[in-house]
C-alpha cells in the first residue's frame, strides 16, 4: 500500500503518518472536504481472514477514488482516515474474531484525501463451522450519529 | 410422489396464474408431480416450511439463510436482471424532502414484505427513524401503503421499487419519492429442497435454457420474466451474509 501523492488530493491537505496493524505505516494526505455518502447505496467489501480485501462492489469504488485494481489485494485499512482512533479497530477485530458482528460509524479517508463517514456493520463469514473470510457493509448514518462519533473519537485519540 | 412447490407471497398479482403455467410446464419436462400451493401470508409460508412441508420455493431473500442454512435448501435459478429494491416515499404535499428532514414518531405504511422492510428500515435510519421510536401501519399490498399516503394517515410509506414503478400515473403524481434504494444484488431465487436435492444440476440446465423456444419464452412472460439465470452456492452465500449483515 502506497504512500498518498501530493498529485492524487484536492483541496489543502495536512499530512499524517498511519500505524497500521501488521506493523505497515502509511503516510497521508488528508483535507476538510466531506463528500456526501451517496443516499440509498450500500458499499460492500469482503477481506480475507487477514483484512485483506478480494472483493468490491462498485459503490465502494466511486466512493474510495481507487480503482477496483488498487483495492483489491490491499489492507481495509487502506481507507483509515487519521482522526479515527486505533482503538476503534481494535474493538472491531477483537469483535469478529470471537465469531460477533461489530458495527460502529467509521470516518473514511479517500485516496483524493476527502473524507466520507458511514455506518459499518462487519461479520465474519462461516463456512462449515469455520471462519473464512469478514464482509462489511456500509450505508449512510444519520447526521446525529456522525456528530456523537466526532465528539467521541476525538476524546479517544 | 407429488412435491410441494410455493412462491413468495409478494408476488405481483398480476403474476398468479402465470405462476400455475410454470408449474405445468415444470411437471411436464420434469416429469414430477408438483402441487403448486400459494400462501397468504409469509408468516403461513414460513410455518409449513418449518415442518419440511415445501420441496420448490420462489424464495424471498430474506427467507434465504432460513431455507439453505437451517432446512439444506439449494439455489437453483433467478430471475435476469431483476433485483429487489426499495423505495420511501410520501405525500406530494409533505413537508419532508429529504429523509433527515423525518422526525421521531413517523408513521410509516408498509406491508409484511420481509426483505423490503427491512431495506425501508436502513433508508430510515439515516433520518434516525427506528422501529422504536416509530409507529407501523401495516398493509397488505403496496396499493394500500399509497392510500395510507393519500389519506394522510401515514407519514412516509415502505415500497418494493418495482411496486411503487407499477402504481397508476394519477396515484403517482400525488406522491413524491425521498429515496430508492441501489442495493443490486438483492433477489428473489428459486431453491431446492433436499428431497429433489438430487436434480438440482439438471433443473438449473433445464430452466437456464428456458426461452430457446416459443413455449417457453411465454412461460416466462407471464412470470414477467426475460429468463433465468444460474445461482452459484457461493453467490448465494454472500447474499445471505449481506442479508446477515443488513439485518444487524
Amino acid at each position: 500500500m502506497r504512500d498518498f501523492r501530493p498529485e492524487d488530493v484536492v483541496g489543502d491537505c495536512k499530512e499524517a503518518v498511519l500505524n497500521l496493524y501488521g506493523g505497515l505505516r502509511r503516510t497521508v494526505l488528508y483535507s476538510e472536504i466531506e463528500v456526501p455518502y451517496p443516499d440509498g447505496k450500500l458499499i460492500v467489501s469482503t477481506t480475507d481472514k487477514n483484512g485483506i480485501i478480494t472483493h468490491v462492489n462498485k459503490a465502494f469504488v466511486e466512493m474510495s477514488g481507487y480503482t477496483e485494481e488498487e483495492l483489491i489485494g490491499s489492507p481495509h485499512s487502506i481507507l483509515r482516515h487519521p482522526d479515527m482512533p486505533a482503538v476503534a479497530f481494535k474493538d472491531l477485530w477483537d469483535t469478529v474474531n470471537k465469531g460477533v458482528h461489530w458495527q460502529g460509524i467509521v470516518k473514511n479517508l479517500r485516496k483524493d484525501g476527502c473524507f466520507y463517514w458511514v455506518k459499518a456493520t462487519v461479520i465474519p463469514n462461516v463456512r462449515q463451522g469455520q471462519v473464512v473470510s469478514y464482509t462489511s457493509v456500509r450505508r449512510k448514518p444519520s447526521r446525529t450519529r456522525v456528530e456523537e462519533s466526532i465528539k467521541l473519537y476525538a476524546s479517544l485519540r | 410422489m407429488t412435491y410441494q412447490f410455493t412462491v413468495s407471497p409478494d408476488f405481483p398479482p398480476d403474476h398468479l396464474s402465470g405462476w400455475y403455467i410454470f408449474n405445468t410446464w415444470l411437471q411436464k419436462q420434469t416429469g414430477e408431480g408438483i402441487h403448486l400451493e400459494m400462501y397468504n401470508s409469509f408468516q403461513a409460508q414460513r410455518s409449513v416450511i418449518e415442518n419440511d412441508g415445501i420441496d420448490l420455493i420462489y424464495a424471498n431473500p430474506f427467507d434465504a439463510a432460513m431455507l439453505v442454512r437451517d432446512k439444506g435448501f439449494f439455489p437453483l435459478v433467478r430471475p435476469r436482471g431483476i433485483t429487489d429494491e426499495a423505495i420511501i416515499a410520501v405525500n406530494a404535499d409533505s413537508a419532508a424532502h429529504d429523509v433527515a428532514d423525518l422526525s421521531p414518531g413517523t408513521t410509516i405504511a408498509m406491508t409484511d414484505d420481509p426483505d423490503v422492510r427491512m431495506m425501508g428500515m436502513i433508508l430510515l435510519e439515516a433520518g434516525d427513524i427506528y422501529a422504536n421510536n416509530s409507529q407501523t401501519i401495516p398493509c397488505d399490498a403496496y396499493i394500500l401503503v399509497a392510500k395510507q399516503l393519500l389519506q394522510g394517515h401515514a407519514d412516509v410509506g415502505v415500497f418494493l421499487a418495482e411496486a411503487y414503478d407499477n402504481l397508476s400515473g394519477l396515484i403517482k403524481s400525488k406522491l413524491r419519492v425521498l429515496v430508492r434504494s441501489e442495493i443490486s444484488v438483492i433477489n428473489h431465487s428459486l431453491m431446492l429442497g433436499p428431497k429433489l436435492a438430487h436434480r438440482q444440476h439438471e433443473w438449473q440446465e433445464l430452466l437456464v435454457a428456458m426461452g430457446s423456444d416459443d413455449k417457453s419464452t411465454a412461460v416466462l412472460k407471464s412470470l414477467g420474466f426475460s429468463a433465468w439465470e444460474k445461482i452459484e452456492y457461493e453467490e448465494m452465500e454472500f447474499m445471505i451474509d449481506l442479508m446477515d449483515t443488513l439485518a444487524v
